[in-house]
């Protein structure tokens, strides 16, 4: 039996204790870095809106990492590696989001080339002269 | 006399077009299966305290030549009520070949006193269960809940990710064949 357990590395507690609360820094910079993820629990929200198990503990993760000195970026990108980017709300230009980011441009600008040409080849007929009463 | 508007006719089709795009998407729902962003990826090293054993002894999975399962699960799950019976016929199978020390269970947000209570009433498949009771190593492994199974190949990595309760047809075409190598 002892044998099972020789592939397992044993560390002493002390070596990675961690202080039992986090400290919360700045509250603003927490807030602004829960705005940006989503809990993954929710249908949709963001982490600081949430109180479900797991956002809580990912914001606890979040306020550790920002009090033991990390940037906003490391942590985002430490989450996006873990959770893939379904937990960013603010999504990568790739392939996949192309019409997510160049959709409203599209939009815009078949807007405008159809406002254009109701301008060149608007409807020829007169406005009908309004009657007086 | 009415000139063919070809600009109105492929405004209106790209519009199609993106409402067809947009239904097939919303018919789709939540994606049930989740990114493998850690797929490759070596198994987290962050250290746990080991259930029924002092709390001040962490350990870790290391890679040592042997494939493992790590089961997630907590006694406040109910598909890991569900899935238990097949970890307990895995883990016979294995005991049998001499390989139960490859089934590996971390308890989630759990308490001990639940968590043995829970093993004790429906028996125990695993060689040793770590105890992430702040949920650390399940964000390590970008976790959503409970029950979810990882396989670790030999190497350390993680091969395989299962979210849910285990079935039958996954233990046998997903698990078995990497779990049972010598």
């Amino acid at each position: 039996m002892k044998r099972h357990f020789a592939w397992l590395l044993t560390l002493p507690a002390a070596a990675l204790a961690q202080p039992a609360s986090a400290p919360e820094p700045d509250p603003e910079r927490l807030q602004a870095l829960y705005r940006q993820l989503r809990c993954l629990v929710c249908q949709n929200g963001s982490l600081a809106d949430s109180q479900a198990p797991l956002a809580l503990d990912l914001k606890r993760e979040i306020a550790l990492r920002v009090a033991a000195g990390d940037s906003d970026r490391g942590i985002i990108d430490f989450l996006v590696q873990r959770y893939g980017e379904f937990i960013s709300y603010q999504p990568p230009l790739e392939p996949a989001t192309w019409l997510l980011w160049l959709g409203p441009l599209l939009l815009l600008l078949g807007g405008a080339a159809w406002l254009f040409h109701q301008r060149r080849h608007g409807p020829v007929e007169p406005e009908e002269p309004v009657d007086p009463p | 006399m009415s000139r063919p508007r070809w600009g109105l006719w492929l405004a209106g089709l790209l519009l199609a077009g993106l409402l067809v795009l947009l239904a097939s998407a919303l018919w789709q729902g939540r994606p049930h299966t989740l990114p493998a962003a850690r797929l490759g990826a070596a198994f987290p090293a962050l250290p746990r305290p080991v259930l029924g054993r002092a709390p001040g002894l962490l350990q870790t999975v290391v890679a040592d030549g042997q494939p493992r399962l790590v089961n997630l699960w907590a006694s406040w799950c109910g598909p890991c009520r569900q899935e238990q019976p097949l970890l307990m016929a895995l883990a016979a199978r294995l005991r049998a070949k001499g390989q139960g020390g490859r089934l590996v269970g971390l308890n989630y947000r759990d308490t001990p006193q639940d968590a043995t209570a829970f093993l004790a009433e429906l028996g125990n498949p695993f060689a040793l269960t770590l105890v992430d009771a702040d949920g650390r190593l399940a964000i390590e492994l970008g976790a959503y809940g409970a029950p979810e199974t990882y396989l670790v190949d030999a190497e350390g990595h993680i091969a395989f990710r299962h979210v849910g309760a285990l079935t039958q047809e996954v233990i046998d075409r997903d698990l078995l064949p990497k779990l049972e190598a010598p």
